[in-house]
């Protein structure tokens, strides 16, 4: 009782706070997001005070199971919804932007719609709500399985999912209202960042938490990329976002770091990103659900020990890259790049160990849609870590920097790699997760992957098309000796490969619409009639934590 | 977890002998090609460090065996590039504008250097086309505000339009007749039909018999009698049908009683004499140029008065 009411009296005081904050704020901006902050501590002083149990209403309304001998899964159920949402939304934002870009007027002369907003809540959206909230649902599912114990803190996870999602809305309407670090992947403000730090170590308390935990001597390769993404992450956030506020009560912040320093902090940060973030996470859920759907042991203990420290070391140096030919002193230029080259090989480390994982297994490429779909993912993994390295060159660099080439890279990652890696982690996942016999449809996964293959495709190629254009034409000289184009008649050039790439922008969100659909019939129970394809079967009786260490 | 080492069937490969939730892990080497590949990375990249900047040099800063710069290699570009075009450049500065149609070589350097910096600077205004915009000149056509023979366009360029602090600049100014009440929203109405009567976008009628007095009183002094306009003020020709600002009815309108200031930058003090003189010829190029006028100072009634309604 004292408990209850201490928590709800907790609650009460950071909603009063919030009160008091937004009604001496200095802008507008902060006075909505103390509002939502606000809001968000009444609804949370109300679920802990009312005494309901909400958790086994949520299970009931999303049909969960509730076996406690079992995993601690809701908030991977959660997120599992969660991935859905997100990824449904920043897809949406993506399509949406694509066709400002065609089609300018779809900017609609507002502020809060212009690209420049609409942006970073796209790459934010796919990026950390989409991308985060599957890499904090599979760190949870595969910590616990390959640890053999429950997830640990079991309140502090659902701390780390509720208060990862009250980020993900701060950071949206921030900048839809203008609110802005202008860091690019680090947009939002301050206030944001330290209620993220917040979370983020929390995230790292449960993850480590679960592994001391452990029932295994040995720590899987999966945790080890986790917990170096966890570990990597919040380092970067820190020293990226140290800033200093204008006022307490306000939105603005200034960066402590300027000019060429400051640039190279956030390329530091942008580039390793990308490196902890969308590899090294998205490497450890690959290397868990691979060899489960694959049913077939991973490929090199020895190959995915060097791998892992090789890409730790080398991918922190690369950042920068970014800045080629640019004030950054050259030296740093020359590690940038030459980093960025060895690390070829450690990134094609992760691709070696999933697609050689099929050996013995790959007729099931034919057969299974869901491993189709991994070893796309792969697939796409291998092209964009050896495009990257290319790119790094100065050379190459010269050429490709400030181009849509760029944009192309990265979506054939984003896409390719990231994208069809979660989908096949979430329709591994939501069967077992809802105690399903199997997914509603294996045929719609079979569509969902075709969709995205073209989808990507036709992405890929006219931005690589476009990018190589953009370059070519820029630095073209005419016979007398003077550049030939305007910078707005290379834009007008691009028209019809923006049109093509957002094409591609609406088989990719029509496969993950019927993603979305499907893994609601799913968790509401059903199953589609159809000619049946490859099941991966499901041990029931395996899939649960080792109380006692069994006697051998 | 058992330490069981086993052959996997499918491979015929060792496992390492640990499993987690039934992943177990193969043994298999690192294969060669992989190592391989990733020692050359390594070893092109440590040449690469020793031949580019990358160790502290004798004198502190950074270098490599190549002696190669990111800022050397940028001015080696630009002196290359600035050399090639010297001649063109020299023979330029030293041309009178007036004499360059005689010389169809140095005429042609000249259009071409032109284009080139017209998309640099000028594009933003005057649209990539030269065609302009609401406000900006059309450069393509032979209605001209200020003049469109080679020596008038290079001055329009290098003194600019209105602009501050710039003695030679070019400069005239219409008065608001509405905002400072000079004429009535009644007779800005009357003066309005009177010019679309004189554009031929209107017939005669009562208010534009009373706008051609208000115009004769208030107007003529600029524009002309005629309306023809007049280039020594840059006073548009409101007889066309080339209009700057629009010639519809609310547009006139909205120009009479607020009066409009459109303004250019002076080039003069931002490009050098032969880029200026490559502006005029490039322009004078497009369609529109004119020849330079026989030593007469003023054309002031010649039928192309300028562009428009408008300051």
């Amino acid at each position: 009782m004292v408990s209850l009411v201490l928590r709800s009296g907790g609650w009460f005081v950071v909603a009063l706070l919030a009160f008091l904050a937004l009604a001496f704020s200095a802008d507008t901006g902060f006075a909505i997001h103390m509002g939502i902050v606000m809001l968000a501590a009444l609804i949370t002083m109300w679920v802990t005070m009312s005494g309901a149990d909400y958790g086994s209403i949520a299970r009931g309304i999303l049909r969960m199971p509730a076996d406690q001998s079992r995993y601690d899964d809701d908030p991977i159920r959660w997120g599992v919804i969660a991935i859905m949402f997100w990824g449904l939304a920043g897809f949406l934002a993506g399509l949406y932007i694509a066709l400002q870009l065609a089609f300018p007027v779809l900017n609609l002369g507002l502020e809060w719609t212009t690209f420049g907003r609409l942006r970073p809540l796209h790459t934010s959206a796919v990026i950390f709500a989409f991308g985060g909230n599957a890499l904090i649902a599979t760190s949870f599912y595969v910590v616990q399985r390959t640890c053999r114990a429950r997830l640990a803190f079991p309140a502090l996870a659902r701390f780390v999912f509720w208060g990862y999602q009250l980020f993900i809305v701060l950071a949206a309407t921030g900048y839809l209202l203008g609110i802005t670090e202008a860091r690019e992947y680090a947009e939002p403000e301050w206030y944001v960042d330290l209620w993220l730090t917040v979370v983020w170590v929390s995230y790292l308390a449960v993850f480590v938490g679960t592994i001391v935990k452990r029932k295994e001597p040995h720590i899987y390769v999966a945790n080890w990329f986790f917990l170096s993404f966890i570990l990597t992450v919040a380092m970067l956030h820190l020293v990226n976002n140290l800033s200093m506020p204008v006022s307490l009560l306000g939105s603005k912040s200034y960066a402590a770091f300027s000019g060429v320093q400051d640039a190279l902090t956030q390329w530091w940060y942008g580039h390793n990103a990308v490196g902890f973030f969308l590899t090294a996470g998205f490497l450890g859920m690959m290397y868990y659900f691979v060899p489960k759907q694959a049913e077939r042991p991973v490929y090199s203990y020895r190959l995915s020990i060097i791998h892992f420290w090789s890409l730790i070391f080398l991918y922190i140096w690369a950042g920068p890259h970014h800045l080629h030919y640019t004030a950054l002193p050259d030296w740093a230029q020359t590690m940038g790049m030459v980093f960025s080259v060895m690390l070829w090989m450690p990134s094609w480390g992760g691709m070696i160990n999933g697609l050689m994982t099929l050996n013995g297994a790959w007729d099931k490429i034919r057969t299974d849609p869901i491993i189709r779909m991994m070893v796309m993912a792969l697939a796409f993994y291998g092209m964009s870590t050896f495009e990257g390295p290319m790119l790094s060159i100065k050379a190459v660099n010269s050429l490709s920097h400030y181009t849509d080439w760029t944009v192309g890279h990265v979506h054939s990652g984003a896409l390719g790699w990231n994208g069809m890696i979660t989908f096949a982690a979430v329709y591994y996942m939501a069967p077992r997760l809802w105690n399903r016999q199997r997914l509603y449809s294996l045929r719609m996964v079979n569509w969902h992957f075709w969709l995205s293959t073209v989808g990507i495709v036709l992405y890929a190629a006219s931005m690589w098309v476009a990018g190589i254009m953009q370059g070519l034409m820029w630095r073209e000289y005419g016979a007398d000796g003077y550049l030939v184009y305007s910078f707005a008649e290379v834009v007008s050039a691009m028209f019809p490969m923006y049109v093509i790439r957002a094409a591609g922008g609406v088989l990719y969100l029509s496969g993950a619409i019927l993603m979305a659909y499907n893994v609601w019939m799913t968790i509401a129970g059903h199953l589609r009639e159809e000619k049946p394809m490859t099941e991966t079967p499901y041990n029931e009786a395996a899939d649960r934590p080792l109380v006692v260490a069994p006697a051998e | 977890m058992s330490n069981n080492k086993r052959i996997d069937q499918p491979t015929g490969t060792e496992t390492v002998g640990h499993e987690w939730d039934g992943i177990e892990e193969l043994n298999t080497p690192l294969p060669r090609w992989w190592l391989w590949t990733f020692y050359a990375t390594i070893i092109f990249s440590i040449g690469y460090c020793i031949v580019f900047p990358f160790w502290p040099t004798a004198n502190g800063a950074p270098g490599g065996t190549s002696g190669w710069s990111s800022r050397d290699e940028l001015q080696k570009t630009l002196d290359a590039r600035a050399e090639e075009l010297q001649p063109v450049h020299t023979a330029l500065a030293t041309t009178a504008i007036g004499k360059l149609e005689a010389q169809p070589e140095l005429m042609q350097q000249a259009i071409a250097g032109g284009a080139a910096a017209f998309k640099v600077h000028c594009v933003q205004c005057h649209g990539s086309g030269a065609s302009g915009s609401k406000g900006y000149p059309n450069l393509n056509d032979d209605d001209w505000l200020w003049g469109g023979d080679l020596a008038t366009i290079e001055k329009t360029i290098i003194d600019g339009i209105r602009q501050p602090n710039h003695p030679e600049t070019r400069f005239s100014q219409m008065p608001a007749f509405g905002r400072d009440g000079i004429l009535s929203a009644a007779q800005i109405e009357d003066v309005t039909s009177f010019v679309r009567h004189i554009a031929g976008q209107e017939g005669a009628s009562a208010a534009s018999q009373r706008g051609q007095a208000l115009y004769e009183a208030n107007c003529a002094v600029c524009h002309g009698p005629a309306g023809k306009g007049d280039r020594t003020q840059g006073a548009p020709n409101l007889t066309d049908a080339i209009w700057l600002y629009g010639g519809d009815r609310e547009t006139i309108k909205h120009t009479i009683t607020n009066s409009r200031y459109g303004v250019m930058p002076a080039w003069g003090e931002r490009l050098d004499k032969a880029t200026i003189r490559m502006l005029a010829a490039y322009v004078h190029s497009l369609g529109g140029g004119e020849a330079a006028p026989t030593p007469q100072p003023v054309e002031a009634a010649d039928a192309n008065g300028g562009d428009n309604v408008g300051g």
